[in-house]
């Protein structure tokens, strides 16, 4: 009997366990498949090519390259200030520098709280700061709250990596006579890279992806930004805007710039998975 | 204190304690130069505590109160203001119970600590890699592949480079934590007969719970039982005729 009621408990969660994967992995395609669906179509060479011409929003001719344009500068531009800064914060939480433990979990629990705070609260935050200095709308702007955005992700993920480095490897390097920061540099950056590289992606993923925290700090513009003082475009804001429209073409086009926000969140996956299986191999578990 | 011989590190009243665990209590001894020196005890009563003391790593652990002092070559490494740890551990190559390589080609590992004291050319690394793994009996094995990462060796391959990486930072002593615990017979007679080959030059202090082990290659034996230093002495002495009774027994197996 006892065995019977363990085995039923056995099925049933590996029933559960299965159902739940399978709904996850089949919203993620369905997901994939309506974007693609109703993008590929309308994903012609000019939308990747050429600005919006005149009467673009009520389906004239042009396509949306200020808006990639000015998504990669944002998220590129935010992405290394962010990794400028959370590198350094990451490997600082380490035993190795913070001896004690209150502090270093009081970072984390600030740094988790940053994580949850919603975009919009950054762009609000992000405005009121630049109305106080005089500042417009900007790519300099976009790109330092985005910044700020994506440094507690950057962080924390690293930070998750960098605790997994084996407390022997860096008493190894001590024990060679290796500095702290010798140490740091040489052994727990190489242990830790593919982490490092994914925790970058998962920023800019986030970065590129977010529209309330560039609303009003980057602004929106139809052309290209001469200099960082210059508004700028975004791809989640373009696809907000042409999907609001009520012509259908340019809906069309709105799902077109989802594909291309796709596009580049994946070619940069595949990117860092190729420079990190090149160190993968080194890593040691 | 040594009957023969030149003592390499003294250790003076040296009292270790984690917290409010007192885990070494006032240990007074002396490692020989040049020689192969067993500290045995059963677990837990603080060997690696004592083989940490000697180069300082003991520093990195969380909550640790050394007193007392530690001597290395007549200069106190724990009173003596001027002495830098990155110059002890400097002196001190060390091996772990685990052969842990770092995460780069088995090249890379060797001249891993070379590279941190000084500039040298690509010729000298050669040759310095060259010689370490001939040291330790692993250049014939890994010679052609001196680029792949260094994961990739066996177990036994990998203490061995350990020790190679240990013996490229030039030490006066190598420090050893059951190195062959996490070996096969093959490997471990291995390290042992290169211990053997090289107390000419070193000082080694290897910590091992194989009674068998600290017989085979031991010069001079430490006995630490719960945290104090019950005997000390030239090997032959210590493991057929102890004298204290708590060795008598932990030979007998008694305690464990
Ligand atoms: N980092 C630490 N924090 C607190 N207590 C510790 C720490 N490291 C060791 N101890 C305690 O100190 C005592 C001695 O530990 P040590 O590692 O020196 O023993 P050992 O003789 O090497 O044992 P084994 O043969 O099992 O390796 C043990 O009681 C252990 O629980
Ligand atoms: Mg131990």
């Amino acid at each position: 009997m006892a065995f019977n009621r363990r085995r039923t408990e056995e099925n049933i969660f590996k029933v559960l366990m299965i159902a739940a994967t399978a709904t996850v992995i089949s919203t993620l395609f369905v997901v994939f498949i309506v974007v693609l669906y109703r993008g590929l179509p309308a994903l012609t060479w000019a939308m990747v090519t050429e600005l919006p011409r005149g009467g673009y929003y009520l389906g004239g001719g042009g396509g949306i390259l200020n808006a990639i344009v000015g998504s990669l500068y944002l998220a590129l531009g935010g992405t290394l200030i962010a990794l400028v800064l959370a590198l350094p914060v990451a490997l600082f939480l380490q035993r190795d520098y913070i001896r004690n433990f209150k502090l270093s979990r009081a970072i984390r629990l600030s740094l988790d709280v940053l994580w949850g705070v919603p975009s919009i609260v950054y762009g609000v935050f992000g405005f009121i700061i630049m109305l106080y200095l005089g500042m417009r709308a900007s790519l300099l702007g976009g790109i330092i709250v985005l910044s700020l955005l994506e440094l507690p992700i950057m962080i924390r993920a690293m930070d998750e990596v960098i605790r997994m480095v084996p407390a022997e490897l860096k008493e190894i390097s001590y024990a060679m006579g290796a500095t702290r920061l010798e140490t740091v540099t040489r052994v727990v950056c190489r242990q830790a890279f593919p982490g490092i590289i994914s925790a970058m992606l998962l920023a800019f993923g986030r970065g590129i992806g977010d529209a309330a925290s560039v609303l009003f700090t980057a602004g929106y513009t139809d052309s290209l930004p001469q200099s960082l003082f210059d508004p700028v475009a975004s791809l989640p804001l373009a696809v907000f805007f042409q999907i609001g429209t009520p012509f259908p073409l340019v809906q069309e086009r709105a799902y077109a710039s989802a594909v291309i926000l796709l596009l580049i969140v994946l070619t940069l996956s595949l990117v860092s998975r190729f420079l990190t299986n090149k160190y993968n191999k080194y890593i040691v578990r | 204190m040594l009957e023969n011989g030149r003592s390499h590190i003294s250790v003076r009243n040296l009292s270790v304690s984690y917290g409010k665990l007192e885990v070494l209590k006032n240990v007074t001894v002396d490692v020989p130069d040049r020689q192969i020196t067993a500290i045995i005890g059963p677990s837990g009563c603080g060997k690696t505590t004592l083989l940490n003391c000697f180069n300082r790593l003991i520093d990195l652990k969380e909550g640790v109160k050394v007193s007392g002092s530690v001597l290395v070559d007549g200069a106190d490494i724990y009173n003596d203001t001027s002495v830098d740890p990155t110059e002890i551990r400097k002196k001190m190559g060390l091996l772990f119970q685990k052969p842990f390589p770092l995460p780069m080609s088995i090249y890379d590992n060797i001249v891993y600590g070379p590279r941190l004291h000084g500039s040298y050319s690509r010729r000298d690394l050669d040759q310095m890699v060259e010689k370490q793994l001939k040291t330790v009996g692993l250049w014939e094995e890994v010679k052609d592949r001196l680029g792949s990462p260094a994961v990739r060796l066996s177990a036994g391959q990998q203490q061995r480079l350990c020790l190679a990486r240990g013996l490229a930072v030039e030490p006066e002593a190598i420090l050893a934590d059951e190195p062959t615990s996490a070996l096969d017979p093959v490997s471990t007679q291995h390290i042992e007969r290169t211990f053997n080959e090289l107390k000419k030059n070193y000082t080694i202090v290897l910590v091992t719970h194989i009674l068998r082990q600290a017989r085979r290659v031991a010069d001079y034996i430490i006995f630490i039982y719960m945290g104090e230093l019950i005997e000390h002495g030239p090997a032959e002495a210590v493991l057929n005729n102890p004298r204290e009774k708590r060795t008598q027994a932990y030979m007998k197996g008694e305690i464990s």
